[in-house]
């Protein structure tokens, strides 16, 4: 009697453990997620980019930038190859296999993307922890400056920033689209910092003789994350978007070498839509599932760190 | 002298555009080392407001806080912002109501205790970390040494409790002011709280501002008892005779509106009639003459003072009378 009463106990304690261990916030919002098909949906998209992107050059079936077909491209009578063997997406006007650009340009999508996101939400946090952790007329000068930011649509935005640079190239796309990010990011940890500010927890800290830069720190920062993080996610697939818009509108990286989605699409679009309007269509699609994939994400992450939903 | 000497403390909120609003007027009250001092009242009456006053923890926008809090001889209200900050944690301490919402929900209970052991009393990290762990012990928590790497959310409300109570002790403060530290616990943790509040005044020599709505724990915990209406105190009493004869119609009422187990079958509860809305200003007479039942005409138009009345003080013009109040005795 005594032997089962112990063998039943074993488990139950075993889970009682386990439940209680590492259950850190992000854990929980993380299991929260994996219960989510839109999350599952949106991480295997972004998953697959994101191997795609790191992994292209093994992936390429050919050289991205040999010029294998260009004899039998004759722009002026509008003749480009079309799909053939070899060739599965066809080529380009420079007879260049258009799949190995399409996944080399992956790896420069995520790079404008990435890099454009990161700066933004750098230079975006300071100015808004900045604002939150001093309040007073530190916080009244910075926001007016990101309301002068907000002011001007973004896409505007970027194409003054751009603009500002002698010569334009993939480095001022990146600087340009970060800009479009940094009053966002600055507006909502500016936000969020002040609702940690009139918390009780700050409260008790401060009760507590807590430094004020401890408190900032450890205690507000952290806990104003959650919905910079999201916002970053969301960011990407905007950055995505406005990248090609840039390259779109020729203030992007004039190099017509390099393999980027938005400058592919940009130079299909207005040189050959005609003849072939595929080679448009390729670049538009990959750009709006990778979107699709980072918003998805970020919507369903959002929604797991949404405390309301926390059970 | 007295470990703390509230003096005529008044807390005024001035926001802009708004007339200025009283919130804590006239309150003087002393505490002694090894004390409980009750400031009893219902909600908007002013209780945490006043602790906030002496811990200095209001915001310096909006509020103008004037009179005096002596702790020690120092006046908390004029030190500089750097030796205030000092002073919190290590003399003073400070327990809240919301257990969950006074922990820091991404760092663990650990870091949170030995954070102020490192900031008070210069530990590194490692024996900080060591001291949490009796801390944690002292106050009840079984499994210490696992509790330390937990959040707080994966602890059950009274450990939390538990947990506030020990980051709050945790530098030994010759203070602690607790604010509602058992009305977001049930009952039966209640108790345990209290019984643990209870034992750690006594084995310390803390003094404790206990500060509730709760008379049973009042009845429990507190030596001397402040009741608070609109603001001022308006009854002060040794916790025996403020049970046995309430002198104030107000802390009759109170206490005539508690259920007890030695009431008659079929005997009502007597509620105070009205809510804090009806209070009218205490410069044109008494606050809480619209709801009183022993209320006269002067009650409408001179304001009361507070005088003497039985070894405690009292502000009222027309008290209540120990045989009437005999039925709302002892709990």
């Amino acid at each position: 009697m005594n032997t089962l009463l112990n063998k039943k106990k074993e488990p139950i304690d075993k889970l009682a453990a386990s439940s209680a261990k590492g259950h850190s916030l992000g854990g929980e919002a993380l299991r929260r997620m994996l219960r989510s098909p839109v999350a599952i949906i949106g991480a295997v998209i972004t998953g697959l980019f994101l191997l795609v992107a790191i992994f292209a050059p093994l992936l390429a079936p050919k050289d991205p930038y040999e010029r294998y077909l260009q004899s039998e491209v004759i722009l002026g009578q509008g003749i480009i190859p079309g799909a053939q063997a070899g060739f599965p997406l066809g080529v380009d006007d420079f007879g260049r296999d258009y799949l190995s650009r399409l996944l080399v340009g992956a790896q420069n999508t995520l790079l404008v993307g990435v890099l454009a996101t990161v700066i933004g939400v750098v230079v975006g946090m300071l100015i808004g922890g900045l604002a939150g952790a001093f309040g007073g007329w530190v916080d009244t000068v910075l926001m007016r400056l990101v309301d002068v930011m907000l002011s001007v649509p973004s896409l505007l935005l970027a194409i003054s920033v751009a603009a500002l640079f002698q010569k334009p190239s993939q480095w001022t796309v990146i600087v340009a689209v970060s800009m479009v990010g940094v009053p966002i990011f600055a507006r909502l940890l500016r936000g969020s910092m002040l609702v940690q500010r009139s918390s009780d927890h700050v409260l008790a800290a401060t009760s507590l003789g807590v430094k004020r830069g401890t408190i900032v720190l450890r205690h507000m920062l952290p806990n104003s994350l959650g919905p910079v993080i999201v916002q970053a996610t969301l960011t990407l697939a905007t950055a995505i978007l406005e990248a090609a818009a840039l390259s779109f509108l020729g203030l992007g990286d004039p190099d017509p070498n390099r393999a980027e989605w938005g400058i592919m699409l940009s130079r299909s679009a207005r040189q050959f839509l005609d003849i072939r309007p595929e080679l448009a269509y390729y670049p538009a699609i990959a750009i709006i599932i990778v979107a699709l994939g980072f918003t998805l994400l970020g919507e369903s992450l959002r929604e797991a760190l949404d405390p309301k939903n926390r059970r | 002298m007295a470990l703390l000497e509230v003096r005529d403390l008044k807390v005024v909120f001035q926001r802009r555009g708004e007339k200025p609003f009283t919130a804590v007027d006239e309150v003087s009250f002393d505490v002694e080392p090894g004390q409980t001092v009750g400031l009893v009242g219902e909600s908007g009456c002013g209780k945490s407001v006043t602790s906030l006053a002496i811990m200095r923890l209001l915001a310096k926008r909006g509020n103008k806080v004037s009179g005096s809090v002596s702790f020690e001889g120092a006046d908390l209200l004029r030190l500089p912002d750097k030796e205030m900050r000092d002073r919190r944690g290590r003399d003073l301490g400070m327990v809240f109501q919301d257990p969950l919402s006074s922990l820091n929900p991404v760092i663990p209970i650990g870091l949170q205790i030995t954070e102020v052991l490192e900031r008070h009393r210069g530990m590194s990290r490692k024996v900080a970390s060591k001291e949490a762990i009796e801390l944690l012990d002292k106050v009840g928590i079984p499994d210490p040494s696992r509790r330390l790497s937990e959040y707080p959310h994966q602890l059950s409300g009274g450990m939390r409790q538990r947990a506030l109570i020990a980051i709050a002790l945790a530098c030994r403060p010759r203070l602690l002011i607790a604010d509602e530290p058992t009305t977001a616990l049930d009952v039966t943790i209640q108790a345990q709280i209290l019984a643990l509040l209870r034992e750690l005044v006594q084995d310390t020599g803390t003094a404790l501002i206990m500060i509730t709505h709760d008379l049973g724990v009042v009845a429990g915990l507190c030596d001397e008892v402040n009741v608070l209406y609109g603001g001022k105190i308006v009854e002060r009493a040794e916790r025996h005779a403020l049970f046995a004869e309430p002198r104030h119609p107000y802390t009759h009422g109170l206490l005539a509106s508690i259920p007890r187990l030695d009431a008659g079958r079929g005997e009502k509860l007597v509620p105070i009639k009205g809510s804090v809305a009806d209070n009218i200003p205490w410069d044109g007479g008494c606050a809480f003459a619209p709801r009183c039942p022993n209320a006269l005409g002067v009650c409408r138009e001179v304001s009361p003072r507070l005088t003497p009345d039985r070894g405690g003080l009292l502000r009222c013009h027309n008290p209540v009378v120990p045989a009437v109040a005999a039925r709302g005795g002892a709990r």
